[in-house]
């Protein structure tokens, strides 16, 4: 929380929340990193099986078999979340089932099923992206800003 | 004065509780009517399950008690779900005069305050009321999708699938509604949705110690008092409190039905928690306990974070509930 929120608190309040939070028990974070890193690696490691796979068994190069591989990586993820394993898979690896693509299919498809029964329209379709859309826009903007400074620097900068 | 004296002592003639499949492997399983092996209850949507489980623990009730439910004059309950619809909506069903609550998870025993209050005053012989919460439309109203892979922090607690009433009368055999305080908001200013315990703590002491005062008794004269999902952290942060405070509550007296339900290893983190938590907890295995002769007498407090996803995103802090009903049976006073 911000600081600035902080100040806005009575002192009776500042001092519960310092007395709560001496109690609360905390992330365990270093241990929750190597779970993550173990995980997503893990998933990773399946990812480029498959890209090696689609590289020696069809005519993929290494820049196109990246297609290929997220569609059989993401169909994986959908059985795997439809199945109910995910979330669970995801309680213990945290970040590390969340960062790789997998992570971006999994947020899409359960909005999808968990909204099935608003409809099609309005339910899968309306809240597909609930979770992902602001994945997706965060990405495009993000791109957009480091295409604009790329451009200023071959441009102008003469790099 | 925020305490209610019920000196025509309404009877809680019976109880109606319904359970999930989660529930069914806990550690109170025989303490159900009902339990479900599947969360949809055969029914196609987790919102009819909801409403379906309140109905079946109201129905069962009525059994119990030898009535039917034409007998019921109010019902009074509610849940989680916006416009708590599968109260209003199970309400339509049991056919009785309803009056729709919202405590969030202290709605169990805002609703039992409330129909010992209407009995003990002459303004009804025969009141329903009861709660209940379904883990997976409450995910998806509060939280993310059900199959959604986030990591839950320790301090999250898992929401109750389950439906517990009780059935009021003025007469009858069975325990006894002595007293209740109704409490305060209590706004600590904490923020973290994923912290309920927490949050609620300073609100369920503020209650219980309200109660101990008005009421003018020690906290030795209940066996047990019972407070309605605050979960580990809560619990330890009330009993914490009460040290600072000076208030003689034990650790073994002061119970958590959030940690009563579910078993070790049960991946429910900090607790269970939701509005049909106190409630099939006090109205199944409690109240069981208590005619075996147990314990006499018992304060219950349901809390409740009353906040909603919106004022959450919108970064408001939670304010925190909690109501208290005291429940004795044997040893009370006639």
């Amino acid at each position: 929380m911000s600081d600035n929120k902080k100040k806005n608190l009575t002192p009776v309040q500042q001092e519960y929340q310092q007395f709560q939070s001496d109690r609360e028990v905390k992330r365990p974070i270093l241990k929750n990193c190597i779970k993550a890193f173990l995980i997503g690696g893990l998933i990773c490691l399946v990812g480029q099986c498959i890209q090696t796979f689609f590289i020696y068994n069809f005519n993929f190069t290494e820049q196109t078999a990246g297609d290929p591989t997220i569609a059989v990586m993401i169909f994986l993820t959908m059985l795997l979340t439809g199945f109910g394993v995910y979330d669970r898979l995801a309680q213990f690896a945290g970040a590390g089932s969340a960062v790789p693509v997998t992570g971006f299919g999994n947020a899409v498809i359960s909005a999808c099923i968990e909204h099935r029964t608003e409809g099609m329209i309005l339910g899968v379709g309306g809240n597909m992206f609930k979770l992902a859309g602001s994945v997706i826009m965060s990405g495009v903007f993000a791109a957009f800003v480091i295409a604009l400074i790329k451009t200023i620097l071959v441009e102008w900068g003469g790099l | 004065m925020r305490t209610w004296i019920f000196n025509n002592k309404p009877v809680i003639v019976s109880t109606g509780t319904v359970g999930g499949p989660f529930e069914a492997k806990g550690k109170i399983a025989e303490d159900f009517d009902f339990l479900h092996e599947d969360l949809w209850l055969k029914e196609d949507t987790y919102e009819k399950a909801h409403k379906v489980m309140l109905e079946e623990a109201a129905l069962r009730a009525t059994e119990k008690a030898g009535i039917t439910k034409e007998h019921v004059q109010f019902f009074l309950g509610g849940d989680l779900i916006n416009q708590i619809t599968p109260t209003s909506f199970s309400a339509k069903t049991i056919g009785a005069a309803y009056l729709g609550l919202f405590g969030a998870c202290s709605t169990s025993k805002e609703g039992l305050a409330l129909a010992a209050f209407l009995v003990n005053h002459g303004g009804a012989d025969c009141v329903l009321t009861g709660s209940s919460s379904h883990n997976a439309a409450v995910e998806k109203q509060f939280r993310y999708p059900t199959e959604y892979g986030a990591q839950k922090p320790p301090t999250s607690q898992w929401t109750v699938t389950g439906a517990g009433v009780s059935l009021l009368m003025n007469k009858g055999e069975g325990p006894r509604v002595t007293s209740a305080t109704i409490g305060k908001v209590v706004d600590m200013g904490l923020t973290d949705p994923f912290n309920m315990g927490g949050a609620m703590a300073p609100a369920a002491v503020d209650t219980i110690e309200t109660h101990l005062k008005e009421r003018d008794i020690d906290p030795s004269y209940y066996d047990l008092i019972v407070t309605g999902d605050l979960g580990h952290i809560g619990r330890e942060c009330a009993l914490d409190l009460f040290t600072k405070h000076h208030t003689e509550v034990t650790a073994e007296q002061f119970q958590d039905c959030g940690l009563m339900i579910y078993r070790e290893g049960q991946p429910v983190l900090a607790g269970a928690s939701g509005a049909g938590c106190s409630a099939v907890v006090v109205y199944g295995h409690l109240l069981n306990r208590m005619k075996k002769g147990e314990f006499k007498r018992m304060l219950v407090v349901a809390t409740g974070a009353l906040l909603s996803p919106l004022t959450y995103q919108q970064g408001e802090t939670i304010p925190c509930i909690a109501h208290a009903v005291s429940i004795e049976y044997g040893g009370g006073k006639e």
